[in-house]
């Protein structure tokens, strides 16, 4: 037996080779064993790229899962706290799962590709968790992370470009809606999903024909402002939509080691994704227990006055004479389309009502020297950007 | 005749814990040990040519950093630097190796189990869990829940109040793991027999008891809750040899005015009308002092140390019947140069971790069955590290040494002592089963120590040569730890105390027994505490 050797350091996706002849900064991190790009000329750039033109990020380390099989409406409608039975072939659902105490595990997106065919898409890696959960199904759950490649196309021109690019017919595709249509003989999959909150796509494809996918949008998109970009101007987008992110809003529960730091999906803000309708599915009888009892913390939206992203900052219910926290900010960003210090944070209950107001204390540094300021904030219930065209459809030309 | 505030006997690295801080409190502190060099098992022995052995313990993680940094045993020449993963070699030629990057090691799982790779997640936090637990307790005297003192009934709350944190399924699983196999643990996350197997390890070294048995998933973790700088779970070398940790503590005790004896073995422990007075050593002189704090196990210190008739026989029926199995032996090994495992590519960053060589849950028990059988393992489980890899100043350059760590071995074969052909028997055994996966193993061989748990116990005191002083399993913890009734570093006489493993939180060189007795003794004196408080995790 020859020695095997499993690959010591980061793996490249699929379009490794076009994001490198881009990329002009060499700032890099690591994403699920990936190479991926903080940012590849100017994350503030790349940022504007996602809310003016057309942006386009690499999201194949995203963790992927195929779920086929007799049962797989009824094993994925187990899973997930919300009703799955409701999103037919053709149709996306954002999604949570809980363990049995009802705490989050992880969220994503569940793409009903065809009938008895699924894509779960997630943050983090659920196999062990996943296959657990067949018993008793007829499903076959296969991860497929690395079968698949994909990227976001996002941004108002994103239309243009794909209609550029010869799919016209996606004008018909609404939020949370995805087709198939043929690229170069191969199956792309298109869905009108995406994490910065504005008009947007993502597109699935085998690895094989993804520099020529990459290729054929690049062309496509020229005349219409396409920029490749990092996961920082991403993450900008994602607190302006007011999207989640594992690791900062919340833990998922099977890694966390301290009691009370897992968080349930009603503290989440996300009570819409849970079906008390559907008689069984994991953590069901906890989170009825809760909704009944209430829940301990709520995540809020913060429109905080200033200017001072208010980074790990302590959340109060008082300018001053606090006994203790409330709560504490998750995200914090500068919204460059809203001109708005905007922030997510968990604060504990009754805290944190729409309307309410709270204090932030914020610690900036000018030249050294380090301030504090006590920053009034609104507890909002919208996201801080939702424009129009995300809803649009068929979208306009922009 | 000098009278000393206190006698350590004993100069390991529990003995020289306890002397230092009671030096450092202003007592007349001396510390006397029987051979004619101190560290006990955390000891550096130059045995051939220029190599240095650690030929007892050999890797450092669970020294307690309060001790560390309160004696300043950096000053006193102390460097643990941290070496990560391990390998387990299979016998169809492949390997599993356990890397220090998490996602190589993620795909290194899912070579074998994508399932078991996912499920490395859960159970890490699982075990980490039950870690930070007993953590907090580690350099603190258990407290007795039959007693009524604030003090004991303090640390009863906090165990309690860390109880309760947790919820409804956590406290229900803590209790769990507390008495399960590490066999059923770990068949509660993972499918693949060689993963198993990998990890099983932790839960039997030093303990008489197989995979199946009950309670040696604490064992697991008593070896996962180590750490070095704040990285739980990671292990690392002495600079030097694990001699350079009691080296440093003897600094620390001497620069503190403390006197050090070697050749100095102790025969009797003198009591006078029910209470200590001072020793009396194996040449027949006599030191007196105040206090005896015995760092040797407790067998020895009682059933050999001592007359039955000073001690009551309820206490001296129950060291009687203390569990301290001689269970694990090792081999010293110096090296003509790196030998070459054939199932590792060139350049594998495996080779600076620990190697195994069982790669099946039947295997790791079947080596246990030969031990219930009065012999060593056939076919043993070997905890192999070559040192030299990252530490320069064990063997010249380009040699190396190989510290084998071996279990199962036996106190004695058959009920009765080794004999030298079954010593050197045992050590081919060990070699054989290492050459087995590198063919150029056994021609770089230029000196081997063999060492059975005998050969261990005569050297350096240890009954039976158990490397904890004394099996850690529920019935040996905590308020049980050495005997219940006794767990608080004080002997059934006046003026005695213990500070070796036997007594909380066990062995592992971790210095925490020691300290905790120091500051028992303090305490009794109405002297400052000079001993440093767990620095926290939260």
């Amino acid at each position: 037996m020859n020695p095997t050797q499993v690959a010591q350091g980061r793996l490249h996706t699929p379009f490794h080779s076009r994001i490198a002849a881009l990329d002009t900064l060499n700032n890099w991190h690591t994403w699920k064993g990936y190479t991926t790009p903080d940012a590849l000329y100017c994350a503030d750039l790349e940022y504007f790229a996602i809310r003016n033109a057309t942006a386009v990020f690499d999201l194949t380390p995203m963790t992927k899962y195929r779920i086929t099989g007799p049962d797989a409406e009824a094993y994925v409608n187990r899973l997930v706290t919300r009703d799955m039975t409701k999103i037919r072939p053709g149709r996306v659902a954002y999604a949570v799962w809980c363990d049995d105490a009802g705490q989050v595990l992880d969220d994503g997106t569940i793409f009903h590709l065809r009938p008895g065919e699924y894509r779960l898409c997630s943050q983090e890696r659920h196999f062990a968790w996943l296959t657990a959960a067949t018993i008793g199904f007829d499903v076959t759950v296969k991860h497929e992370t690395a079968d698949v490649a994909a990227l976001a196309v996002q941004g108002p021109t994103s239309f243009s470009v794909l209609k550029a690019m010869g799919y016209p017919e996606l004008g018909e595709l609404k939020p949370f809606g995805l087709a198939h249509v043929d690229f170069q003989g191969a199956e792309l999959m298109v869905s009108r999903t995406g994490y910065t909150g504005d008009l947007g796509y993502e597109l699935w494809i085998e690895p094989g024909k993804a520099e020529a996918l990459w290729d054929a949008l690049f062309e496509a998109g020229r005349l219409y402002g396409i920029r490749a970009i990092g996961t920082e101007a991403l993450e900008h987008a994602r607190i302006e939509a007011g999207f989640l992110a594992a690791y900062h809003e919340f833990l998922p529960a099977d890694e966390t080691i301290r009691t009370g730091r897992s968080r349930s999906p009603l503290e989440l803000g996300l009570e819409w994704t849970v079906d008390f309708k559907k008689p069984v599915f994991n953590g069901r009888r906890a989170l009825a227990e809760e909704a009944k009892r209430g829940s301990t913390w709520r995540l809020v939206k913060l429109d905080i006055e200033g200017n001072k992203p208010a980074h790990n900052s302590y959340i109060f219910a008082k300018p001053k004479n606090n006994r203790e926290a409330i709560g504490f900010i998750t995200s914090a960003a500068w919204s460059p389309v809203c001109k708005q210090n905007i922030a997510l944070g968990t604060v504990r209950t009754p805290h944190g009502k729409p309307g309410d107001t709270v204090w932030v204390e914020i610690y900036y540094q000018r030249e050294m020297h380090w301030s504090r300021k006590m920053a009034r904030a609104t507890v909002v219930d919208k996201p801080f950007w939702f424009p129009e065209r995300r809803g649009a459809t068929p979208p306009g030309p922009y | 005749m000098r009278t000393y505030d206190a006698i350590v006997v004993g100069a390991g690295h529990n003995g020289l814990t306890t002397a230092a801080f009671l030096a450092r409190a202003g007592l007349d502190v001396v510390c006397v040990e029987k051979n004619d060099y101190i560290g006990g098992a955390a000891v550096s022995r130059n045995l051939y040519k220029d190599w240095i052995y650690s030929n007892c313990s050999y890797v450092c993680s669970l020294l307690r950093p309060e001790i560390f940094r309160e004696l300043e045993l950096h000053r006193h020449g102390l460097q643990v630097t941290p070496y990560g993963g391990s390998v387990t070699f299979m016998q169809n030629g492949d390997y599993f190796g356990s890397y220090h990057d998490d996602e190589v090691m993620y795909r290194e799982m899912c070579r074998f189990s994508r399932h078991d790779a996912d499920a490395y997640k859960a159970y890490s936090a699982d075990t980490m869990r039950q870690c930070r637990f007993i953590r907090e307790f580690l350099l603190s005297t258990a407290p007795d829940p039959t007693s009524f003192k604030p003090s004991d009934i303090r640390e009863l709350m906090k165990i309690g109040g860390k109880f309760l944190e947790m919820s409804e399924d956590r406290m229900y699983e803590t209790i769990r793991f507390w008495t399960m196999s590490v066999a059923e643990y770990l068949d509660e996350y993972y499918e693949t027999d060689v993963i198993k197997a990998a990890f099983s390890g932790s839960g039997i070294i030093g303990t008489a008891l197989g995979i199946h048995s009950p309670g040696t998933a604490y064992v697991l973790l008593h070896h996962y809750m180590g750490e070095v700088d704040g990285n739980v779970g990671s292990w690392g070398y002495a600079r030097g040899g694990m001699g350079a940790v009691s080296k440093a503590i003897a600094g620390a005790f001497q620069a503190a005015g403390g006197e050090l004896r070697t050749e100095a073995g102790v025969d009797q422990i003198i009591v006078k009308n029910g209470k200590v007075t001072g020793v009396a050593l194996e040449n027949g002189e006599e030191i007196r002092g105040n206090l005896v704090v015995s760092a040797m196990d407790v067998k020895r210190t009682f059933l050999n140390c001592m007359q039955e008739s000073d001690l009551p026989s309820d206490f001296y029926r129950r060291v009687k019947n203390f569990k301290i199995r001689g269970s694990s032996g090792k081999l010293n090994i110096a090296l003509d140069g790196l030998p070459t495992f054939t199932a590792l590519p060139k350049g594998s960053p495996l080779i600076h971790s620990d190697m195994h060589f069982i790669d099946s849950m039947e295997r790791m028990e079947r080596a246990y069955d030969d031990w219930k059988d009065g012999t060593w393992s056939k076919d043993p489980y070997v905890d192999m590290v070559i040192p030299t890899l990252n530490d320069p100043t064990m063997a010249p350059p380009g040699k190396h040494f190989m510290s084998c760590f071996v279990q199962y071995c036996p106190h004695q074969i058959e009920g009765r002592r080794w004999t030298d052909a079954e010593r050197e028997a045992f050590g081919k055994t060990v070699i054989d089963q290492i050459a087995n996966y590198s063919p150029d193993f056994k021609d770089l061989i230029l000196h081997a120590e063999i060492r059975t748990p005998q050969d261990i116990e005569d050297q350096i005191g240890i009954t039976e040569g158990n490397i904890f002083h004394g099996e850690l399993t529920m019935d040996q913890l905590l308020f049980n730890r050495p005997v219940p009734g006794y767990a608080q570093y004080r002997g059934p006489v006046a003026g005695l105390y213990l500070c070796g493993s036997s007594n909380h939180p066990g062995g592992g060189v971790m210095a925490a027994p020691g300290a905790n007795a120091a500051r028992e003794i303090l305490a009794d004196l109405k002297r400052p505490n000079t001993v440093p408080e767990n620095f926290g995790d939260d």
